[in-house]
């Protein structure tokens, strides 16, 4: 499927270094997270949440190519996003739990955390709502000579919105320092992109409105992190935006819990035998960077860092009433 | 004070220009704002005086996330019926994120919009859109019906740390009035008295406060001396400006030229019927345009505003017909 579009997948030469270990453990944070996330809302714990499992490699991927000054913009899929930039899980799971403990003071719930103490800001939960305001981010970066670049993630179903073609056209014209990454997921909501567009890869969409483009294997994090430096430094170096494709895949359904009757069965057993994590921890027991104990050691430690946050989220209060009014009006 | 007599045009665009001399902060952008203001241009700059594509949803969209960052954006989105295209920018961005996000970010940013007969230039140019957005939470809106308002409220519209909703009312815009030169800063939230009267207020914004002035006249003559108040802005509305008025006269008859069903003139009907009913000598009575849009056609655009004598005659109604 990666090669079906007429933009040909960039294959970059995996380097293993130490700090694949160190996706690897996000990866396998972000997957724990998002597992006993739906978990506690099957148990009646939660709200529900959209997970985004099997596209961890695409967030652990980007942001650890990215500085501490470059800022985040993300979407109703974010806990790889915030996870992988180091967001406190014990918080995002009380925001998602609606806590007075999380993020944002139980306000947002799952759909739109924000967190700007490390620079994820602007969480939009209307599909396309950030490619809307990630213009005004590298326009106050131009402006105002910030340090960083602002970085985007979006889905194909954002790709379909209008305000996706406003945004690059845009960006493109007024030489904004924007990474655009659109995790192409295969799925907008419960529609397969199939039903939506003719082509496979948004990238080609991109490409129309003079802006650098790449489509790469979103399930490799070692590809996406080598793509996503290369877009960065080309970013950092122009100014100008340039538009990264992970192409992967949602494993779960749209929004838990959901049965995925209307996955075709062949298509999710090929892309679960492609799964990122399995994928990553097999290559590295095989070229001996990892032992199965270090792998076993690596999987206790996120357990108990998720557990310890699902503790934190239920045992944390609720907002108080008084708070329905409060931060509407600066 | 220094006055000078220009157009209430100029006097948002004065408002404007001072701003930003004031804070670099501060910059404009929309369809066409760098062709029409090539003087600012020469003063700021192309980097903050820009033209953009016809899109309003990314200007909006690009304006809330400047502000968000640091930067204070005042955003020409041309005539009303465009907002429809920034809708989710401005109420679901501008508006909310501030609260979604547990008040990380603030949203100082003015969005511009034309509305109003005046141009015979029908529905889809001329539409009083502004109670959609006084339902809006997490932003303000102004609307001003003198020059020196338009020039005042701007610049407390570009300091506020708010979205703030500039309705600009196209009847209004090329006819000169007095504006003080220098700092004039009018805060939004206050409305203004027009006239004084004892007998009934009229309270009313944008074009149709000078309706209600000659209303006002006609009615002297018949012996009513009629209040005129000025809402200038439409939320934070004020509530006191009006309720002082009404119970001083006991009689309310609100005017606008937007449609009357939900409208702003129903929320000041409900104000004054909640906290001055036992002080009113008559029903509250609004007079407004029409469950219609605006034609095009110069006698049925005129006919969609609240005239002076359709005012009188309903004033005089409220006194049973007689005073």
């Amino acid at each position: 499927m990666l090669g079906e579009g007429r933009n040909t997948v960039t294959t970059v030469e995996t380097v293993i270094d130490r700090s694949v270990t160190q996706k690897l453990e996000t990866m396998l944070l972000i997957r724990t997270f998002e597992e006993k996330s739906a978990e506690l809302k099957a148990a009646g714990h939660s709200p529900s949440m959209c997970t985004s499992v099997g596209q961890e490699a695409s967030a652990a991927g980007v942001i650890s190519a990215l500085g501490e000054h470059d800022l985040i913009l993300t979407n109703h899929r974010s806990a790889g996003h915030l996870l992988a930039r180091g967001a406190d899980p014990n918080r995002v799971m009380a925001e998602i739990h609606g806590k007075a403990t999380g993020y944002c003071g139980g306000k947002s719930g799952s759909l739109h955390i924000s967190v700007k103490e490390i620079g994820v800001i602007l969480t939009s939960t209307i599909v396309g709502g950030e490619l809307s305001l990630v213009t005004g981010v590298g326009l106050s970066l131009q402006m105002l000579e910030m340090q960083g670049i602002a970085t985007v993630f979006f889905g194909d179903g954002a790709a379909t919105e209008g305000i996706f073609h406003e945004s690059l056209n845009l960006a493109a014209v007024w030489d904004l320092p924007i990474l655009y990454v659109c995790e192409n997921n295969q799925w907008q909501a419960y529609v397969h992109r199939k039903e939506t567009m003719r082509i496979d890869h948004v990238s080609e969409w991109g490409a129309r409105y003079g802006i650098e483009t790449r489509t790469v294997d979103g399930n490799d994090v070692e590809a996406v992190a080598a793509a996503a430096r290369d877009a960065v430094a080309y970013i950092r170096t122009t100014g100008k935006p340039f538009l990264l494709e992970t192409f992967t895949y949602r494993l779960r359904g749209h929004m838990e819990p959901d049965d995925q009757a209307y996955v075709d069965k062949e298509e999710l057993s090929r892309w679960r035998s492609k799964d990122p994590i399995t994928t990553l921890e097999r290559k590295l027991l095989t070229d001996g960077v990892l032992t199965a104990t270090e792998l076993a050691a690596m999987k206790e430690s996120v357990r108990k860092k998720v557990e310890a946050a699902a503790e934190f989220a239920i045992a944390s209060p609720y907002p108080t009433v008084d708070q329905l009014t409060t931060d509407v009006y600066a | 004070m220094i006055t000078n007599t220009i157009t209430p045009d100029q006097a948002m665009i004065d408002g404007l220009a001072e701003e930003m001399r004031r804070d670099p902060r501060v910059l404009t952008f929309g369809e066409g704002t760098a062709t029409k203001h090539y003087k600012l241009v020469e003063e700021f700059g192309h980097k903050r005086v820009r033209n953009t594509p016809l899109a309003e949803g990314i200007i909006a969209g690009t304006a809330a996330g400047a502000a968000a960052t640091g930067l204070r954006p005042v955003v020409d989105l041309l005539f009303a019926p465009f907002l429809t295209f920034a809708m989710e920018e401005l109420i679901n961005s501008a508006g909310k994120l501030r609260f979604i996000s547990g008040g990380q970010f603030s949203f100082p940013m003015v969005a511009i919009a034309r509305t109003g007969a005046g141009w015979a230039v029908g529905g889809q140019h001329n539409h009083n859109v502004e109670s959609w957005f006084v339902h809006a939470p997490g932003i303000k809106v102004v609307m001003p019906s003198t020059a020196a308002d338009f020039k005042g409220l701007m610049k407390s519209a570009i300091r506020d740390e708010n979205p703030v909703m500039f309705f600009a009312d196209i009847g209004l815009l090329h006819t000169p009035g007095e504006v003080p030169e220098g700092d004039h800063v009018v805060p939004i939230g206050k409305a203004a008295l027009r006239r004084e009267g004892s007998d009934v207020s009229l309270i009313s914004y944008g074009k149709t406060v000078q309706k209600c002035l000659d209303a006002a006249d006609m009615l002297r003559a018949d012996g009513i001396s009629a209040e005129v108040i000025d809402l200038s802005s439409l939320k934070p509305l004020d509530e006191a400006g009006v309720l002082s008025s009404v119970l001083k006269t006991g009689r309310a008859v609100i005017v606008h030229e937007a449609s009357g069903m939900c409208g702003v003139g129903a929320e000041v009907a409900a104000i004054i019927a909640e906290k001055a009913f036992g002080q009113l000598k008559a029903p509250v009575v609004r007079i407004t345009g029409p469950d219609a849009p605006p034609a095009a056609s110069y006698p049925l655009e005129q006919a969609f505003v609240p005239q002076p004598d359709r005012i009188a005659k309903s004033v005089k109604l409220v006194f049973g017909g007689h005073t």
